[in-house]
């Protein structure tokens, strides 16, 4: 872990939100904390009135590369997860090519190491091309250089009973899991919004809850049944968290995972047309917002995670039917759960650290992340000003997306600084450069 | 009142407006020259992503009626089944001059794109999305209803509303536009709405709407009803499980010769049987109902033409907010007060 990234000395931030210490991060650890801390040459950093956080680590992230960098690439999509408080993001497999195979997983994982702005974690494909018939070779990604735990097809449901099933089994030979992007197909056939009485008035295909569900209910069964280990994607229902908690109170092997729209827009949103607003799962109602708050609050669900998916803006800029589904995220993501969890007393920092940092980092098999703020400790840590409000303006962000949902709301919180292994990818709000040995990284 | 995009958002004094100035432009229909020189000199252009001769050439005669230059563009073997975008498309429009654009989409929700973005500045009327709405469908059905309303009521229809009309409406709602514009107008005009229809398809939801369901055809017919709309319903939807055949939804839910006879039975000499068209003759309606006297079938196309007038002058000859103007000034008047183009 030890690096020569420097010596950064972060004076009276309060840990966790809780009392003000000094961090002083030293070589891409952290080699001390206390009050009163000093050390020769280190640069020091007015902690005062910032949160000091462990990074965060996404467990859900569409980088696009390869094949659509057009929408988003490694680098710019992991400058967005800096500047949003990351120090970790697991890539999605639903690349062109598809990542189904150790070559494709380890591209990605060195065009991570090379961007040097975050860990990227590849995630595998469940099934070959995604396409939900013959499983991808779980193993070979497994024991690959990018060491993949987590697999999806996300996008696309496994529905198949028996292919689910064998995926649960088979990857307990590595202590991997399934993350299941829970949607039924068949009844949710050319679905465009969630089913209920806003689709109705709009005379979109609705996408009803129980697609959602009867996935989950079946998934924690098998889950149980083969002693594996099962994620879930994007839970957006309230039967959904009913289902989940209902598994944990049985000792399920269960995790699950909200993103920060689910817990903030509701359905009515799309009255406007506006595929900004269209996603998978769909929004849903204050219910079901509500429900999944609550569920976030007391443990049910695990993790946010911000299914980050950027798109190029001609196709938003279009039909709501023709439109893809899909909503940036890796930079508001804080600014939404400080909003929706911490502003509404759900929540307190070390809450928040719990569901953004440490879960998500046990999920997918981090070990240097998500750790305490603690010496000895690798140095992926965040500075966060809890009283800075900003309005999200899509234009100015880092990723290539402009599809961001929260446009134009004022939102609290803003990441000020983010230390990866030790390294200052972000100082004061802004960009500053690479983890240092990114460069020489693949070069051969 | 820029664009005519939906019937929910239509406030009661405008849609009156609207039927008023129906009124005015269905008595040009009665002149020897069928023409008014209101929209010289602007251009209306029919966007048609759908086909749908009927509508089409409604809104044709009706812009022609008023002296507007009419530009037909239909999305087949145009630059649109070249892959060209609807933002594409609505700014070359705009870029040649479009007044109006009158589009039909398959796709809900997609005149509501054209009104809500830059892409264009035209007055946007709703001729049809997806299955969400069609206004000008559901005022033409209002016309016809408040006409034959007023009439029993021995009054004029102008400034006329609906109230205590009972209206069924029975079929496909799911899948309606019709249904759905018919619903919000009929309820703005004080009209009971009872929706019939086997439960597949109705939306999820419907229980909110500002009217009644009903699973039985016979009994909403025996409660007594003075006008009943078909709607048109697919048969592939039978593959799709919405129904077990088409002899049965006939049975069940169409408007056939026994419910004729019923509606004789009961004594409601009265009531009008509509249909938005193109029928399905022995499928939703018989053929007798469809011929009968209670029929308003080609009513409604008479005043299809009557209403796309009303709301093409409305939405392009100035202040709408202003009450309608008369027949007279649309005479007279020469239009130097463009709208912000």
């Amino acid at each position: 872990m030890a690096g020569n990234t420097g010596t950064y000395l972060i004076r009276g931030a309060s840990i966790l939100g809780g009392e003000p210490a000094d961090l002083l991060i030293r070589d891409g650890v952290i080699a001390e904390t206390g009050t009163g801390l000093s050390a020769e040459g280190a640069i020091v950093i007015d902690g005062a009135g910032l949160v000091a956080l462990p990074g965060m680590v996404d467990v859900h992230t569409h980088l696009r590369e390869p094949g659509r960098e057009d929408a988003e690439t490694v680098e710019t999509g992991t400058r967005a997860a800096a500047l949003g408080g990351y120090t970790a993001v697991h890539a999605m497999a639903n690349s062109t090519p598809v990542a189904d195979t150790a070559g494709v997983v380890e591209q990605v994982y060195t065009l991570g190491q090379k961007a040097g702005w975050v860990d990227v974690r590849p995630v595998g494909a469940v099934t070959v091309g995604l396409a939900g018939e013959q499983l991808a070779e779980l193993g070979a990604m497994a024991d690959s250089r990018a060491r993949v735990r987590m697999f999806s097809d996300d996008g696309i449901c496994v529905h198949d009973p028996v292919l689910m099933r064998r995926a649960l089994e088979y990857v307990k030979a590595f202590d991997g899991v399934v993350a299941q992007h829970a949607q039924e197909p068949r009844l949710t056939a050319g679905a465009q919004m969630n089913e209920g009485e806003v689709s109705a008035v709009l005379g979109l295909a609705g996408w009803p809850a129980v697609a959602e569900e009867s996935i989950i209910a079946r998934d924690v069964l098998l889950a149980q049944h083969v002693r594996s280990r099962l994620h879930v994607c994007h839970v957006s229902t309230a039967g959904s968290v009913e289902i989940i908690r209902w598994a944990k109170e049985r000792g399920i092997n269960v995790t699950a995972e909200v993103t920060p729209h689910h817990l903030l827009l509701t359905d009515d949103l799309v009255r406007s047309y506006d595929p900004v607003y269209k996603v998978n799962p769909p929004l849903r109602t204050d219910a079901d917002v509500q429900a999944l708050r609550a569920g976030l609050a007391d443990g049910t669900i695990d993790v946010v995670g911000t299914d980050h998916a950027p798109h190029p803006s001609e196709h938003k800029e279009c039909e709501w039917a023709r439109a893809a589904m899909g909503m940036t995220g890796l930079e508001t993501a804080l600014s939404v759960v400080q909003h929706t969890m911490i502003e509404t007393g759900l929540f307190t920092w070390a809450d928040f650290a719990r569901v953004t940092s440490a879960a998500a980092a046990k999920i997918g098999r981090l070990e240097d992340q998500g750790r305490p703020l603690e010496a000895g400790e690798p140095a992926n840590v965040i500075l966060v000003d809890p009283a800075a409000r900003w309005t999200v303006e899509p234009s100015r962000m880092a990723t290539m997306g402009r599809n961001s949902p929260f446009k134009g709301m004022e939102l609290p919180g803003k990441v000020v600084a983010t230390f990866f292994k030790g390294h200052p990818t972000v100082l004061d709000g802004a960009l500053n450069t690479p983890y240092p040995h990114a460069a020489s990284v693949g070069a051969a | 009142m820029k664009h005519l995009l939906s019937t929910e958002d239509l406030s009661l004094a405008n849609a009156i407006r609207i039927l008023d100035t129906a009124e005015e432009m269905a008595a040009v229909g009665d002149r020897e020259v069928k023409k008014l020189p209101a929209l010289r000199g602007r251009t209306v252009v029919n966007l048609f992503f759908e086909d749908s001769t009927r509508t089409r050439i409604s809104f044709e005669a009706a812009a022609k009626r008023l002296s507007a230059d009419v530009i037909n563009f239909a999305a087949k073997g145009s630059s649109v089944s070249k892959g060209e975008s609807l933002k594409d498309t609505a700014q070359t429009l705009s870029a040649m001059g479009a007044d109006a654009v009158v589009i039909r989409h398959w796709a809900s929700g997609a005149p509501h794109r054209l009104a809500a973005t830059d892409w264009i500045d035209a007055a946007v009327i709703n001729a049809g999305d997806g299955t969400h709405e069609h206004p000008t469908q559901a005022l033409l059905d209002a016309f016809t209803m408040r006409r034959h309303w007023a009439r029993l009521a021995g009054t004029g229809s102008e400034g006329a509303d609906l109230k205590g009309m009972r209206v069924a409406i029975a079929g496909d709602v799911l899948h309606s536009r019709v249904a759905r514009s018919n619903v919000w107008l009929l309820r703005t005009l004080g009209a009971d709405v009872t929706l019939v229809a086997p439960p597949t398809l109705l939306p999820i939801g419907v229980e909110k709407w500002p009217c009644k369901v009903s699973y039985n055809m016979d009994e909403t017919i025996e409660q007594g009803v003075d006008a009943v709309m078909m709607l048109r319903v697919q048969g592939e939807r039978m593959n799709a499980s919405f129904f077990p055949s088409t002899r049965e939804y006939s049975r069940r839910w169409g408007f056939d010769d026994n419910r004729l006879r019923a509606l004789d039975a009961l004594g409601m000499k009265d009531t009008i049987i509509m249909h938005p068209g193109p029928m399905n003759r022995g499928l939703e309606i018989s053929a007798a109902a469809a011929d009968s006297p209670r029929s308003t079938v080609l009513a409604q196309v008479r005043n299809g033409v009557s209403v796309r007038m009303a709301a093409l002058y409305l939405l392009l000859s100035g202040d709408t907010r202003e009450p309608a103007a008369t027949p007279a000034l649309a005479y007279t008047g020469t239009h130097s007060t463009k709208e912000s183009n």
